[in-house]
């Protein structure tokens, strides 16, 4: 990122000369060119107000902590059955999150470590690019592998007794889906650890496996967190996995066996349902939009600072 | 040291790294394992996709219409049109916007300016945003007041244009930067302004990574199913959209998902043919961007 050299600025200013027919022209196009740079800017403020402008409305009609603190999620529910208490939603998406950790993040840094500190450069080439297929697989084609392949599979096969849709089976799909992004961000973080401190390493002595465990990977820790980090909000919302597999009903339970629905389903379940947009139940797509935006968003930030730590300490 | 000395200690570095050696063996082949777990978990889903779907796809699938009823008669080609209009429609967006945003941040920005650091901060936290929330700010802002298009194929195109917007900014910024100075101050010394350089020396020579990311972006694109299920796009229709203002129309993700969840196995097993068409074209396009990458990608 450091990288913009002075020589992209601009001509050097000995150049420079009086406004010309040419040089307006030239202001014209920056214009344009920045211009089509906000809208980025563009986009995040329209998502923070939409998001804003509802919410709002919302919690008027809600109130903060009956949102916040119920623990009751029935939106679509008619009269007294009624209720907006997001805990159950929140509770799901990290519980859902959870299990696709336990999946994605052995593996996805076992294969890291492997991949930057055992493999032959020749085997790397190759097997990278087939790990990054992985991450583009559409998120449908691993809901359709959930419902119809894991959920047989822990049923039938296993003999545990897990409902049609259960969040066990949804959960580790998920980790599947997520182990590309630890895993690659993973082994950037070790392969840009410098090669002098594994020299030194191995100079005195130490095995290849101490050289992976007690120098390289704690060198290159930030970075290995900067990738988990982004797997798991990546995990939190993700959508189409949950919505196929894991069920429609928001369940404070610590049973995998049973169905669980998080945010990012909820609300692709919500605007597919027949419900009035003015009402209280169209809102909660908003305020449910607005939670899982500034949890990612806090995630997010939290893995671009750890990945700026490692670069200033190798870059 | 004695020579005794010396042969304790030497007998106790054999020791400890004929035991290291058995746990560096083990580590080895831990580490192998789960790099076989990702393998395994990819191996098995598309034979198990293959497996189910293979024996529905046919030509008539490709071309009929779905069927709420009849599992035999059903089809995608509502979907695919609409796919491929949806694609054709972001790539008109995003071309444009995404190769001029990576020029001006590349060539134009300055990075002491506050505000170019707020546009690169922004694009990296846009990367993360969930893509259910793009479909929100497409039903609040796209579908709803001000643009208020309706839910239209057009609005489906934006709203999927705005999400993957980064990662054609951030691979076109990526080649801009590729392109060695030397060739910049050449065009500039003979008398070319900047513009004049960039337009003829700096976007050729970037060309195919810009390429690269367009065609990364799309395929991105293709497979998203929440942002177009949020703005309310339908999960099947029973014709063509006629252009890109028509209110009635699917993609392929969507008509899969109507497939997938439906109680009916053997409408399950369409789904799953529906889904190797859309892996045929992934790998269409992914094939598009390598032979482009290794066909004209210059080494300077």
């Amino acid at each position: 990122m450091e990288a913009s050299s002075p020589t992209t600025a601009g001509p050097p200013p000995g150049l420079i000369r009086q406004r010309t027919r040419r040089s307006v022209g030239e202001q014209v196009i920056k214009a344009l060119l920045a211009l089509a740079a906000v809208i980025s800017v563009l986009t995040t403020t329209g998502i923070v107000v939409a998001l804003i402008r509802d919410t709002v409305k919302f919690l008027q009609e809600v109130g903060v902590s009956d949102y916040l603190f119920g623990t009751e999620w029935t939106p679509l529910a008619g009269g007294d059955q009624q209720s907006f208490g997001v805990v159950p939603l929140i509770y799901d998406t990290l519980y859902l999150t959870a299990i696709g950790l336990l999946v994605a993040v052995p593996f996805g840094l076992g294969s890291a470590i492997y991949l930057s500190e055992y493999a032959s450069p020749r085997f790397r080439r190759v097997v990278k690019p087939i790990i990054e297929v992985l991450a583009g697989v559409p998120t449908i084609v691993f809901g359709y592998f959930a419902l119809t392949f894991v959920t047989p599979l822990l049923k039938d096969t296993l003999g545990i007794e897990v409902s049609t849709f259960n969040a066990l089976s949804a959960g580790l799909v998920l980790g599947v889906l997520v182990l590309p992004t630890i895993a690659t961000v993973a082994d950037d973080a070790l392969a840009s650890v410098p090669q002098s401190l594994r020299e030194g390493a191995f100079g005195l002595g130490a095995s290849r496996m101490q050289v992976s465990m007690r120098v390289v990977f704690p060198a290159a820790l930030s970075g290995v967190v900067a990738g988990i980090v982004l797997g798991a909000s990546r995990a939190i919302g993700e959508t189409v996995i949950i919505l196929v597999a894991a069920g429609q009903l928001a369940n404070l339970t610590i049973d995998p066996t049973e169905q669980m629905q998080n945010m990012a389903a909820f609300i692709a379940a919500t605007s597919q349902a027949d419900v009035s947009t003015q009402g209280t139940e169209g809102l909660t797509i908003f305020a449910v939009g607005a939670t899982l935006f500034l949890i990612t968003l806090v995630l997010n930030a939290i893995s671009i600072r750890f990945v700026r730590k490692y670069r200033q300490v190798y870059e | 040291m004695s020579v005794a000395e010396a042969g304790i200690a030497r007998r106790t570095v054999e020791r400890a790294s004929s035991g290291q050696k058995v746990k560096d063996l083990l580590f080895r082949a831990a580490l192998l394992l789960s790099l076989g777990v990702g393998f395994l978990a990819l191996g098995v889903l598309l034979v198990d996709v293959a497996a189910d779907g293979a024996s529905s796809l046919s030509w008539d699938f490709i071309t009929n219409f779905p069927s709420r009823i009849s599992p035999e008669r059903s089809g995608v080609q509502s979907a695919l049109v609409g796919t491929l209009l949806l694609m054709v429609t972001t790539a008109v967006f995003i071309v444009p916007v995404g190769v001029a945003s990576a020029i001006y941040l590349e060539e134009y920005a300055d990075r002491d300016r506050w505000w170019n650091r707020l546009i690169e901060v922004n694009i990296q936290n846009l990367a993360a945003v969930p893509s259910v929330v793009y479909g929100i700010l497409g039903l609040a802002f796209i579908v709803r007041a001000p643009l208020s298009l309706g839910t239209v194929v057009l609005a489906g195109s934006l709203t999927l244009g705005l999400l993957v917007l980064p990662v054609v900014i951030v691979v076109g910024r990526e080649a801009i930067r590729a392109v060695p100075s030397s060739i910049r101050e050449g065009s500039l010394a003979l008398g070319a302004t900047h513009w004049q350089t960039i337009w003829k020396q700096t976007l050729p020579g970037a060309l195919p990574g810009i390429a690269t990311g367009v065609i990364l972006a799309l395929s991105r694109a293709i497979g998203e199913t929440a942002p177009l299920l949020v703005i309310g796009a339908a999960l099947f229709t029973r014709f063509n959209p006629n252009d890109i203002t028509s209110d009635q129309f699917t993609a392929l993700p969507l008509t899969i998902l109507r497939f997938v969840t439906d109680a009916d196995a053997e409408f399950k097993a369409l789904g799953a043919a529906a889904i190797l068409v859309l892996l045929a074209i992934l790998v269409v396009m992914n094939a598009g961007a390598v032979y482009l990458r290794n066909r004209y990608e210059q080494k300077w």
